[in-house]
């Protein structure tokens, strides 16, 4: 028999527990920390597996949160210790060696979500290098270590996608399923009505068209020149992917990379790890003509047949005078429903579209968003890095560039 | 080698797929050959993929006629659904059979007989699952990848069960599993799940030996030199960076084009004027029209 204590002392722990994951970002409410209390008072405490399993089935409902609850157990009931180390030290902020080793392996969500007075602190301060002409014909394989998601990178994303959304609107689908407010009748349900009621026909059932989630292929440019954003943008991918769109993604420096599978990991964390081991030509040259041919021929006609829209998010500054850019916009342009490029580099002030590249592509675009949504994703990492975050205003009366 | 149903039995090896194929006048590879005679002794679905115009569907079509067994094709298509894919209920004649029942003065007792199996309208993948006298039919699947997701999932049963629930009826199950090919033109991923399910094949362009042997058999009206150049051209033609390269079906109507301008041997000038039967993008003729087609001919001439 447990004692009052210890019984108290499980209480506080768990709803401490609790309130770190929802810190994290797990959808956690007062209910789930009920149903987990619950749950342990059925499974009792003595084995550690049975316990993990019962407290995870109640608070981690998503296999994305699989990898943060785990940790946050391993913390939090592995090694009581570790905990009470780990705190003192995120708040002293001095870090003994032991510590370190072991906080290296954490996610970065979770030790925000354990140290939240000191998350200011945290950011490090970092002076953005511009790198906008660093164009090159060379190809220049490069490994990208990504840093993992800030639990203020989450939120902005999550911000972000409510808005990109709508740019992605549903289409109607061909399918039909039975509605009050139907176009056509239902006569298979009416039949199902009709003999319910003993053959007296009442009312003919209705049927509606349905709608159908937007086929969205998202195109990064991940040059050196596009560096700032790729991974804003890849963490944009993935989170875009868990909507219910059907997202294809791709990344071109030199060479195209379909990263699709990757992006399906469950942990956004891990699918751009994944993606940054994969993929060659980070931070190298640009050769966007001939990344759009290898789409458009490659995958064009795979990935867009569905009525898709394609978001590119691309400098264009691509300097090669053979390519036959314009050529190959127009053609992604007429096999696609929708093209929306991004162009990030219509947050320097006094941008006109003077590059060869940019006029090229220009005239075979739908939606030129310089303004908005990109320099969200811009600011939002130049915020996050810097501390500073004016350039919204600056840059959202510039939507006129085009 | 024919059975009790009146069809001709399955092959005992892959000679005699080759040999089965070829009396439907279809050459396929060894590798075809392989991948259809595992489908066949394995009774699994074979899910073939592959640019258009290499004789995807031909395969289902040869193998209905040299097996004599009933071809039940349904074309795919964005919002094919249930009703004009598996079974439909008949209303008009449930609605009569209400009425009657009611002016008989019985109509508590319609509801059970009006779901029964009278009153079903079978569409393709149901009649593929009903018993058929020259044996278990072959059920072609066509062009998968232009139905949406939904009908594929709906598959899923069909496919490893060789099954259909219908809700009103219990469930319907072939006797012996139908023959069923599947192909996609890949203008959609086809999900794993379906994947899983199929023998796979990529159908690749054929080679040299294996083209010449198929316009031999289905354009028979040219001379051995002519059916030489053109295939030479065909094969150097399809490893120029094109946007789409020319299928079979694009070398026979060649064939049977240069047959009706009773042409004898390849000119620059002829190549040009019927390189629209080859190309089907302008971007892809322009490329190839003029300098380019004469180089390649004169490739051609020096490989022999």
């Amino acid at each position: 028999m447990r004692s009052q204590d210890d019984c108290s002392q499980l209480a506080g722990n768990m709803v401490l527990f609790c309130r770190t994951l929802r810190r994290a970002g797990l959808p956690v409410g007062t209910g789930q920390v009920i149903d987990a209390l619950n749950a342990v008072a059925a499974v009792g405490v003595e084995r550690r597996q049975d316990f993990r399993q019962a407290l995870r089935s109640v608070l981690a409902s998503d296999p994305r949160h699989f990898r943060l609850f785990d940790q946050a157990f391993h913390v939090f009931f592995h090694n009581q210790r570790l905990l009470e180390k780990m705190m003192a030290t995120l708040l002293s902020g001095s870090v003994p060696e032991q510590a370190q080793a072991e906080k290296e392996t954490l996610l970065r969500r979770l030790l925000e979500a354990l140290s939240p007075e000191s998350r200011e602190n945290e950011e490090e301060l970092r002076v953005e290098a511009d790198r906008t002409a660093t164009w090159s014909h060379r190809e220049v394989l490069r490994q990208k270590d990504f840093e993992e998601m800030s639990l203020a990178e989450q939120s902005a994303v999550k911000e972000l996608l409510r808005e990109e959304i709508t740019l992605c609107e549903k289409t109607a689908s061909r399918r039909f399923r039975s509605g009050s407010h139907g176009s056509r009748y239902d006569l298979r349900r009416s039949m199902h009505n009709m003999m319910r009621n003993n053959g007296q026909l009442i009312e003919l059932s209705l049927k509606r068209r349905t709608e159908r989630p937007p086929v969205v292929v998202l195109l990064c440019d991940i040059s050196g020149s596009m560096s700032h954003y790729s991974r804003m943008f890849l963490h944009f991918a993935h989170a875009l992917g868990t909507t219910g769109c059907t997202v294809h993604s791709f990344v071109f420096g030199t060479r195209l990379t379909n990263i699709s599978r990757r992006m399906r990991d469950p942990d956004a964390d891990r699918a751009l790890s994944c993606v940054a081991a994969d993929v060659r030509d980070w931070d190298g040259g640009t050769r966007i003509g001939e990344s759009l041919a290898r789409f458009n021929k490659d995958w064009g006609r795979r990935v867009l047949a569905q009525n898709a829209t394609v978001v590119l998010l691309s400098d264009g500054l691509e300097r090669d005078p053979e390519t036959d850019l314009g050529f190959q916009m127009q053609r992604l342009k007429t096999s696609c429903r929708r093209l929306i490029w991004l162009n990030p580099v219509l947050r320097y002030a006094g941008f006109e579209a003077k590059a060869a590249g940019i006029r090229r592509m220009l005239p075979h675009v739908d939606l030129f968003l310089p303004a908005h949504n990109v320099s969200s994703l811009a600011n939002l990492v130049g915020v996050l890095k810097s501390g500073h975050g004016a350039r919204n205003t600056r840059y959202s009366a510039r939507g006129a560039a085009a | 080698m024919v059975d009790a149903g009146g069809g001709v039995s399955l092959p005992q090896d892959l000679d005699q797929v080759q040999d089965l194929l070829g009396r439907g006048d279809y050459i396929a590879g060894r590798d075809l050959a392989t991948v259809i005679y595992l489908a066949l002794r394995m009774g699994r679905p074979l899910l073939l993929e592959g640019e258009a115009g290499v004789g995807k569907t031909e395969i289902a079509n040869v193998l209905a006629r040299t097996l004599g067994r009933d071809l039940i094709r349904l074309q795919c298509y964005e919002g094919l659904d249930l009703a004009s894919a598996a079974y439909e209920w008949n209303y008009p004649r449930q609605m009569v059979a209400i009425r009657m029942a009611e002016a008989e003065g019985r109509a508590a007792d319609v509801g059970s007989s009006i779901y029964g199996r009278d009153y079903l309208i079978a569409r393709p993948l149901l009649r593929a699952l009903e018993t058929h006298a020259g044996g278990p039919p072959v059920l072609l699947i066509d062009e998968l990848d232009r139905a949406d997701e939904p009908f594929e999932a709906f598959l899923l049963e069909l496919l490893s069960d060789f099954q259909l629930s219908i809700p009103e009826l219990g469930t319907v199950k072939a006797a012996q599993p139908p023959i069923v090919i599947i192909t996609s033109n890949r203008t959609r991923e086809v999900h794993d799940a379906l994947r899983r399910r199929c023998l796979y094949h990529w159908v690749e362009y054929p080679d040299f030996g294996t083209e010449t042997r198929i316009v031999e058999v289905k354009a028979p009206g040219i001379s051995a030199e002519l059916r030489r150049q053109l295939i030479g051209f065909v094969q150097e033609l399809r490893k120029q960076d094109l946007f789409k390269r020319p299928g079979i079906a694009e070398t026979l109507d060649w064939a049977n084009a240069l047959a009706h301008l009773d042409a004898v041997t390849l000119q620059p000038g002829l190549v040009d004027d019927t390189l629209g039967l080859l190309l089907k993008y302008q971007d892809d003729i322009a490329k190839i029209r003029g300098s380019e087609a004469a180089q390649l001919l004169a490739q051609i001439q020096v490989g022999h």
